[in-house]
């Protein structure tokens, strides 16, 4: 295939489409409100209206505001209906013909759509990501072709230092960086792998990227691997993303068919190859040096840094690893280039964040807003506050390697930097609301909880560490711990946090020193009275022992 | 492999081997690890089929497994055993999988949790006595945006309260309790 056939084939998809498109969410949140059943009723109503050559349905992916599912989209009208029922999906098509329905719709100047920023998710819920001819229309793989024929390696990676794109899976470590140093180091064989273990609990951006838009994850890869020199990509999925697995199959399958991936792509010298590699649950295998453990076929166990996966990596090769957000963002960039990514987000901080919004929210779904936007837009407007005019507490980011931001914290720009201020991170993205009702020291223990049960074992601090903090907060909450148990579990979080050896348990701690930095009446209140503390009856002047 | 393995393992490596020539499902993964050139680096991918086939992973499995990648029994014994995925018991004849992710936890999926718990009189991670209902926690399914969610027998279902999925399971853990 060449540029000619490429063009041709999205002349042909634009020239065999409909007046009118009806998109139909077929994104997991939405599939599970019964959307395949939406989807086929909405087939058969066009079909029985005669309406066949003026009216295309269309399998999309995410189309944002999963509360609300199943979502069905409607073109040119910009008509969005929600709580979609198989029963009255027909009535779309009814509408159609101008008859009056009585169907809920969302409306469009809603701010949780009209504050999004789209570009990694500026095919999600427009392309059927099951056809890599709907991508193709969607100008896809041209940033490949543009790299392959009209940069050099050298030059991509350039591109990439420009943008100031950082990587999305929570670290902010600088992408283009990243790519030259996988570019200077030496080897002939070169790595590239996908991380697309999002194991954060309330995250769900990548799996929404990969159900939606899964070949703009293939051509990220396919421009990073000609811009370090390899030949051969990995994307370790999750195990519980079965429909996004097999979306990525049926991509891959479809790229190689057409030429896109395999050997000499675009009638250059450049050939890759793309295999999946499915995890099997085991959280720290995010971790990059247990990730690709676990690609090896080992247990998923992390080792020290340096050597970087940079140097040494996959079967000790030079491996470039990032995330799936970061991959999504490549062919944008190259496509409307670095300069024009940068200019939007702020100084350190460039381009968007997709964040999963969910929790004790009106609005949960996914957003794509510049970095910058500070959380009280996200979450009262675009998120709509919490439900039932209760007061929002707490946001938690990073997951269980993140923090809670208080309220009296909300107008933070959300960006690696800020975030980072108030002890917690970035993370992948996932956006945890809490209101007055959540009780802290609760979350904290939650999150020790998970931790506890995720460490691999082979450092002692993680291993043993995460029991002692677990017991503790089990302590505090049973009413059973004094002040000298916070003294402790302080000192307990400060030894974990600098002496663990890869990312889960250095951050291990975070929950529990953010709630404790700005919940600490909570754990107090829970507080037994110290018994060897000073009595406060002793009158002042008189000479008091404190034993300790 | 079978030069370095005890007398014992000789046998039930020999034992499965024989049995393999009789079950169809053997020649499956067979076949699955014949794919993957009898790579080390497939043995997840390998487990994957086999707990696909089988329902779990049972000790001649993980035995034949390793014979047909070369790899030592304990390095797949090991591999298994890491792995939440993966499970060395058999599994019921329905699952029910309670997500306990951050955004279903604040929204209360620990007490969905804790009424299946009493209703089927088994715990978490446990099957009921007659094989019938087995219960499972998840750490998170990324179906954030509906939680709670629970899945049941592979159909995931949103926003879920104690009394819907006692009623959801009601015909499932009958018998257990």
């Amino acid at each position: 295939m060449d540029i000619k056939d490429l063009l041709a084939l999205k002349e042909k998809e634009l020239a065999a489409r409909k007046p009118i498109c009806i998109r139909c969410c077929t994104a997991a949140g939405c599939l599970s409100s019964r959307g395949e059943a939406v989807k086929e009723r909405l087939e058969r109503a066009v079909y029985d209206a005669g309406l066949g050559d003026q009216v295309e349905v269309r399998g999309v992916g995410c189309l944002r505001l999963c509360c609300q599912g199943p979502l069905v989209q409607v073109d040119p009208e910009n008509l969005l209906y929600e709580k979609v029922t198989p029963e009255e999906a027909g009535s779309i098509v009814d509408a159609l013909n101008g008859e009056k329905v009585m169907l809920s719709r969302v409306d469009p100047d809603n701010p949780f759509f009209t504050k999004q920023q789209s570009i990694v998710l500026a095919n999600s819920g427009v392309v059927d990501p099951n056809r890599i001819e709907s991508y193709v229309a969607a100008d896809g793989y041209q940033a490949l072709h543009q790299a392959l024929h009209e940069m050099t390696p050298k030059l991509v990676v350039e591109e990439m230092l420009t943008s100031g794109l950082r990587g999305r899976g929570g670290a902010g470590y600088p992408t283009g960086l990243k790519w030259a140093t996988v570019q200077k180091a030496a080897g002939a064989k070169k790595y590239v792998i996908c991380n697309a273990d999002e194991g954060d609990p309330g995250a769900f951006m990548d799996r929404s990227v990969l159900e939606s838009d899964p070949h703009s994850v293939l051509e990220g890869m396919a421009i990073g691997a000609y811009a370090v020199g390899a030949d051969q990509g990995y994307i370790y999925v999750r195990a519980e993303y079965p429909l996004a697995i097999a979306r990525l199959q049926t991509a891959i399958n479809q790229a190689r068919r057409l030429g896109l991936m395999g050997s000499a792509i675009f009638e250059s010298p450049f050939h890759f190859n793309v295999d999946l590699r499915i995890g099997a649950g085991a959280f720290v295998c995010g971790e990059e040096t247990a990730l690709m453990a676990s690609v090896e076929g080992k247990r998923g166990t992390p080792r020290p840094r340096p050597p970087f996966p940079a140097e040494s990596g996959l079967w000790n090769c030079p491996t470039l690893i990032n995330n799936v957000e970061t991959f999504a963002n490549v062919a944008a960039i190259l496509r409307r280039g670095g300069a024009w990514f940068a200019g939007i987000g702020t100084e350190r901080s460039k381009g968007t964040k997709v964040f999963a919004l969910a929790g004790k929210i009106k609005n949960t779904g996914l957003i794509e807003v510049p970095m910058g936007t500070p959380l009280r837009v996200i979450v009262e407007e675009m998120g709509g506050g919490a439900p039932d005019g209760a007061l929002i507490k707490a946001v938690q980011t990073g997951g269980p390697s993140g923090g809670c931001i208080p309220a009296e914290h909300l107008d933070t720009p959300v960006d690696y930097d800020s975030l980072n201020k108030l002890g917690s991170i970035m993370g992948s993205g996932g956006m945890i609301v809490m209101d007055d009702s959540t009780r802290m020291v609760d979350v904290a223990r939650f999150f020790m909880e998970f931790c506890m049960d995720e460490s691999c074992g082979k450092c002692i601090p993680c291993r043993a560490g995460t029991v002692q903090i677990h017991d503790l907060l089990a302590k505090v909450l049973a009413g059973m711990a004094t002040a000298r148990d916070l003294v402790q579990l302080e000192e307990l979080c400060d030894l974990v946090k600098n002496t663990s050896l890869c990312g889960l348990g250095q951050t291990a701690p975070n929950p529990v020193l953010s709630t404790l930095r700005f919940f600490r009446r909570e754990y107090e209140e829970l507080l037994l009275p110290d018994p060897f503390a000073v009595r406060p009856t002793v009158p002042e002047g008189q000479v008091s022992v404190e034993i300790r | 492999m079978l030069t370095c393995t005890s007398n014992s393992k000789r046998k039930a490596v020999v034992a499965v081997l024989e049995h393999a020539s009789g079950d169809k499902r053997f020649k499956i993964l067979e076949t699955h690890m014949k794919r993957h050139q009898h790579k080390a680096d497939a043995l997840i991918e390998v487990l994957h089929k086999a707990q696909e086939l089988f329902g779990f992973l049972d000790d001649g499995l993980m035995l034949f497994v390793a014979h047909h990648l070369k790899l030592p029994p304990s390095r797949v014994y090991g591999v298994a055993t890491f792995y939440h995925f993966f499970t060395l018991k058999p599994k019921g004849a329905h699952t029910c999988v309670v997500c306990l992710g951050t955004a279903c936890y604040v929204k209360g999926a620990d007490q969905v949790l804790r009424a299946i718990e009493a209703r089927a009189g088994i715990k978490a991670g446990d099957t009921t006595a007659d094989k019938q209902f087995s219960l499972v926690t998840a750490r998170c399914i990324g179906a954030c945006g509906i939680a709670p969610a629970v899945v049941y027998d592979g159909t995931v279902t949103p926003r879920q309260t104690p009394e819907g999925a006692l009623e959801r399971v009601k015909g499932w853990c009958s018998h257990g309790h």
